[in-house]
């Protein structure tokens, strides 16, 4: 009986995709975040130092830190704009995959140095 | 017996939190394929769909424990500078690696990618936790929510495989030791 109950509503949706679509874009960016200061702090020692928020280990630590705090910002202000909206996924999906394919290519250091 | 605290650190992040992580990564999968077939989309129960969920988290949980274990405990011994003069860098694993050319290339390709890399899993399983759990039963009607949480799982998995792997090849070639000793059998 609860099965049944459970069939019948599943099609029902009441919930827009926008909370999802800021997840998985937020994703995205945030793991493209890490790449891209992982290469500017090896190109430029200014910015290498600024990374330095915990010297034990190194530049690392602010690398991550940032690229933490840009996807978490950036998923809140996705989140509040989206929460109550569908969004076109397909395309969040693409942009999304993307960046994070090519954060795990451009932190690969030969790739990464080619910059 | 015994073991050295920066071993056991060493341990607990790669066999520990690094290891389990992975084989937690291949359980998802198969979890994500049931629950999404074709049959198990007319038969499901929401026993289901919050097991998901809770999976998901605690695997997100592994993940941010792996990378911060790894970047604020572990790193900063691995990378270590060795006083000038020092002849033994046995205490040192960055400089032991950079001083052969037989293994400088695990540092500077293996650890390279590694540190970095491996940040990407927390975060890509963050958020396949989070729509798992804010879709639950939903997701089945989002195929695309359906086709992110498969695309971040799998590349979650790739990047903590080359992680673990490095992570391994790095131990195995100049490993993070040192520190007080735990005696863990007394020998006769």
């Amino acid at each position: 009986m609860s099965t049944q109950v459970a069939v019948t509503q599943e099609n029902v949706s009441t919930v827009t995709n926008g909370s999802g679509a800021a997840a998985i874009l937020s994703a995205g960016v945030g793991s493209f975040a890490v790449a891209l200061f992982a290469i500017t702090a090896d190109k430029s020692a200014f910015v290498k130092d600024l990374f330095v928020f915990y010297r034990p280990t190194g530049a690392l630590s602010g690398e991550t830190t940032v690229a933490v705090l840009l996807w978490l910002a950036t998923w809140a202000i996705l989140h509040w704009l989206w929460r109550k909206r569908d969004i076109s996924l397909p395309r969040i999906n693409v942009i999304a995959l993307a960046l994070l394919g090519l954060s795990l290519l451009l932190t690969f250091p030969p790739v990464g140095d080619l910059f | 017996m015994e073991i050295t605290t920066r071993s056991l650190w060493t341990l607990v992040h790669g066999m520990g939190f690094g290891a389990l992580y992975l084989l937690a990564c291949s359980g998802a999968l198969a979890l994500l394929y049931l629950r999404f077939s074709a049959d198990a989309q007319t038969h499901s129960l929401p026993a289901q769909d919050r097991f998901l969920g809770i999976y998901l988290t605690a695997m997100a949980a592994l993940a941010w424990l792996t990378v911060l274990s790894g970047t604020y405990i572990i790193y900063p011994w691995y990378r270590a500078a060795a006083p000038a003069g020092t002849t033994n860098l046995a205490a040192f694993p960055r400089a032991l690696l950079l001083s052969h050319p037989a293994t400088k290339q695990w540092h500077l390709i293996g650890m390279e990618w590694k540190e970095h890399v491996a940040w990407l899993v927390p975060i890509a399983i963050t958020m396949a936790a989070f729509i798992a759990i804010t879709y639950s039963r939903d997701l089945k009607t989002y195929p695309q929510l359906r086709y992110a949480l498969h695309g971040f799982v799998i590349t979650s998995l790739l990047a903590a495989s080359i992680a673990g792997f490095f992570g391994a090849m790095l131990d195995k070639n100049a490993p993070v030791d040192g520190g007080p000793t735990i005696q863990l059998v007394q020998g006769e």
